[in-house]
């Protein structure tokens, strides 16, 4: 055996669980999974079947933790996984898979497929079997502290904007500050106005607030690319800030897998509770909106509807606010066919935004959106993460759709009711 | 050796040896699994995850309504056969009477044409489950041999079982010791191949139930 395989092979076993052996064990191959996953469905090609997609992790389970496996492997008879059957699941394990979770939710035998996706990717990222583009974000982000290069330079700059249009003063590195904002750089370079609407509505609502210049950047590629040591690099340093500072509350931009590395998968990482609570924006703003401090007046004319971000949604439970938040602003709201935990993925999670080679594959799985939205007929489309935001702009414009794309924080700062008490 | 001492064999010494197997490769699957555990979740439950997990247990028999629609017939098949199997295997007569002699528990039959219906319907449904494996694209691109290996185990014991039932083909006493020994074959291979899901698959929505549960969907 080559020692890529043997690395590969080692991160499986580690990976393994009671769960997934029970998953591994279950599987009755009823094929429901492939039908659940845009990939699949929007392509029509079998090996795009969810359950599939894990053959080099099956393999290792079958013959390391069964009793007839262990015999076949003794025997020389077990199913190898080898550098070509790795370089081969590459594709299927990360361009063709965003992690989205929906085949998870379908399954008869009640296998977390998707998790058992993140899992394989440990191994493969460990023995270099992972996309390029992948790569090179988590390398910008464990050397400059973003996956997209940037810097608190940027970060900097957008804050100088940010104060000279709002007359706002935005607080940086605030001790006892309650809560820490987090932003994702898709936010700092192409959505400013995240920033800008964050320190109004926390400004009327008197929220106790800071951002931290050394942890700034809420993404986290590790968590993409499958390698928990990267992902635990890089949600340290926001649990240092975050408790050296002092904060009840860190806030997770509107970006999905960032929520999930900072509210799910952190804890986990370095192997402890927080000691401060991990939410995402809309979590704070329905807090926020409860408690009567969140005012919104008038109400949007066109016809909306709101795309789920799946690692917000389906797999991190923000199932409620979303909506709740919306109907403070939009009137004429719609929802998709199988919106809310079953929605169907934008086709660019789980980092298949940043593979190149994905690109043509990531908006043939639009296709599953698009239908969707054709069943609703929005003007409008309001969604909850940058990353989401950037595949359904390229999708629609790719089918010449003419729906604009809005984030909801966004949304509801063009509809807050300001008095003009402008504290940081 | 005669039809009778070939019946002998195989319900006396065969069918204990066939049961050993069956309940030590439960038993050894079970370990494999269980050994394994899972790693405490630091993160702070937005609920406790049991009471979702025992609730997926038992939701994930029913399809979610967009995959019902998507996957209509392998899930009306798969319905129709496992209720089918049920049935037979529960409630006919001489299984029950099995079971009495050699544990003393006893529950009361249901009527020979119901069961006789239920089986039936859990053979054509195999038949056509096993069609669909061979028609379907995904589904050819899935099964491998083991699948078939488990169909088999699945499909001779009710087909025996209501040959030996109903006098057909064979002399009753042989067609019983077919039925008998593909019994048999079905609880060697059963806890080696997927047929485990059988018992697993409670694990797997329990598993799956509560993690996505103490993240606050139902799943
Ligand atoms: S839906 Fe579940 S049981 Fe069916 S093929 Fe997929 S993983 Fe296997
Ligand atoms: S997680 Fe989503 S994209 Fe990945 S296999 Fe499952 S359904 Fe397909």
């Amino acid at each position: 055996m080559t020692d890529r395989a043997k690395i590969a092979i080692n991160a499986f076993k580690e990976q393994i669980d009671g769960a997934v052996s029970a998953y591994l064990s279950s599987c009755v191959h009823c094929g429901l999974c492939a039908h659940a996953c845009l990939f699949f469905n929007e392509t029509g090609d079998p090996r795009y079947t969810p359950i599939h997609k894990l053959e080099p992790l099956r393999r290792v389970w079958w013959s390391e933790y069964t009793l007839f496996g262990k015999l076949a492997l003794l025997v020389g008879l077990a199913p190898k996984v080898t550098e070509e059957l790795l370089a081969e699941w590459q594709e299927l394990t990360y361009n063709a898979c965003s992690l989205c979770g929906r085949c998870s939710m379908v399954c008869p035998v009640g296998n977390d497929i998707a998790g058992m996706i993140r899992k394989q990717r440990e191994g493969m990222v460990a023995a270099g079997y992972s996309p390029d583009g992948l790569k090179g974000a988590s390398t910008r982000a464990v050397k400059i502290g973003s996956p997209m290069g940037v810097t608190w330079k940027a970060v900097a700059a957008q804050i100088g904007h940010v104060e000279n249009d709002t007359g706002l003063q935005i607080p940086v590195d605030k001790d006892g500050a309650d809560y820490l904002v987090l932003m994702s750089s898709m936010e700092i370079m192409n959505y400013p106005e995240y920033l800008e609407a964050i320190a109004r509505i926390f400004s009327e609502a008197g929220v106790s607030w800071t951002l931290s210049s050394q942890a700034f950047e809420a993404t986290n590629s590790g968590i993409q690319i499958g390698s928990s040591d990267i992902a635990r690099e890089l949600v340290s340093r926001i649990v240092a800030a975050a408790e050296k500072l002092g904060v009840k509350t860190v806030i997770s931009p509107e970006c999905g897998h960032a929520y999930t590395a900072l509210r799910w998968d952190g804890p986990n990482l370095i192997g402890r509770p927080y000691k401060f609570k991990a939410r995402h924006i809309l979590e704070v703003l329905d807090e926020l909106r409860a408690a009567g401090k969140l005012k919104t007046e008038g109400f949007e004319e066109e016809r909306m509807t709101f795309h789920d971000p799946c690692q917000l949604v389906r797999r991190g439970g923000v199932l409620e606010q979303p909506r709740r938040l919306v109907k403070m602003v939009v009137k004429d709201f719609v929802d998709m066919p199988e919106a809310g935990k079953m929605n169907w993925c934008c086709g660019a999670g789980g980092g298949v935004s940043a593979i190149e080679e994905a690109g043509e594959l990531k908006l043939t799985a639009f296709n599953a959106k698009k239908r969707q939205l054709e069943a609703v007929k929005p003007d409008k489309l309001i969604t909850a993460c940058a990353n989401c935001r950037i595949q359904l702009e390229e999708g629609l414009e790719e089918n010449n759709m003419d729906i604009p794309v809005i984030g909801l924080t966004e949304l509801l700062a063009e509809h807050l009711v300001e008095t003009g008490k402008a504290e940081g | 050796m005669t039809t009778v001492a070939f019946l002998d064999f195989v319900r006396g010494p065969l069918f204990q040896i066939a049961v050993a197997i069956f309940f030590a490769g439960l038993f050894i699957r079970f370990v494999e699994i269980l050994v394994l555990g899972r790693k405490t979740d630091f993160s702070e439950p937005r609920q406790s995850g049991t009471g979702a997990g025992f609730k997926t247990v038992f939701s994930r028999s029913v399809p979610e309504a967009g995959t019902f629609k998507r996957s209509a017939f392998t899930i009306i098949a798969g319905y129709v056969f496992h209720i089918g199997l049920f049935v037979a295997l529960v409630f006919l007569a001489p299984h029950i009477a099995l079971v009495r002699d050699t544990t003393g528990l006893s529950w009361p039959n249901l009527p020979t044409p119901v069961v006789d219906f239920a089986t039936v319907a859990a053979i054509g449904a195999l038949v056509a489950i096993l069609v669909n494996r061979m028609r379907d694209k995904v589904l050819r691109f899935l099964t491998g041999f083991e699948d078939y290996v488990a169909w088999t185990a699945t499909f001779l014991p009710l087909l025996t079982g209501y040959m030996a039932f109903h006098h057909l083909l064979l002399r009753y006493e042989l067609m019983l010791a077919l039925h008998i020994l593909s019994v048999e074959l079905l609880l060697v291979v059963f806890p080696f191949t997927k047929l485990m899901h059988t018992f697993t698959l409670f694990l797997s929505r329990w598993y799956t139930g509560s993690a996505f549960g103490r993240k606050g969907v139902q799943s």
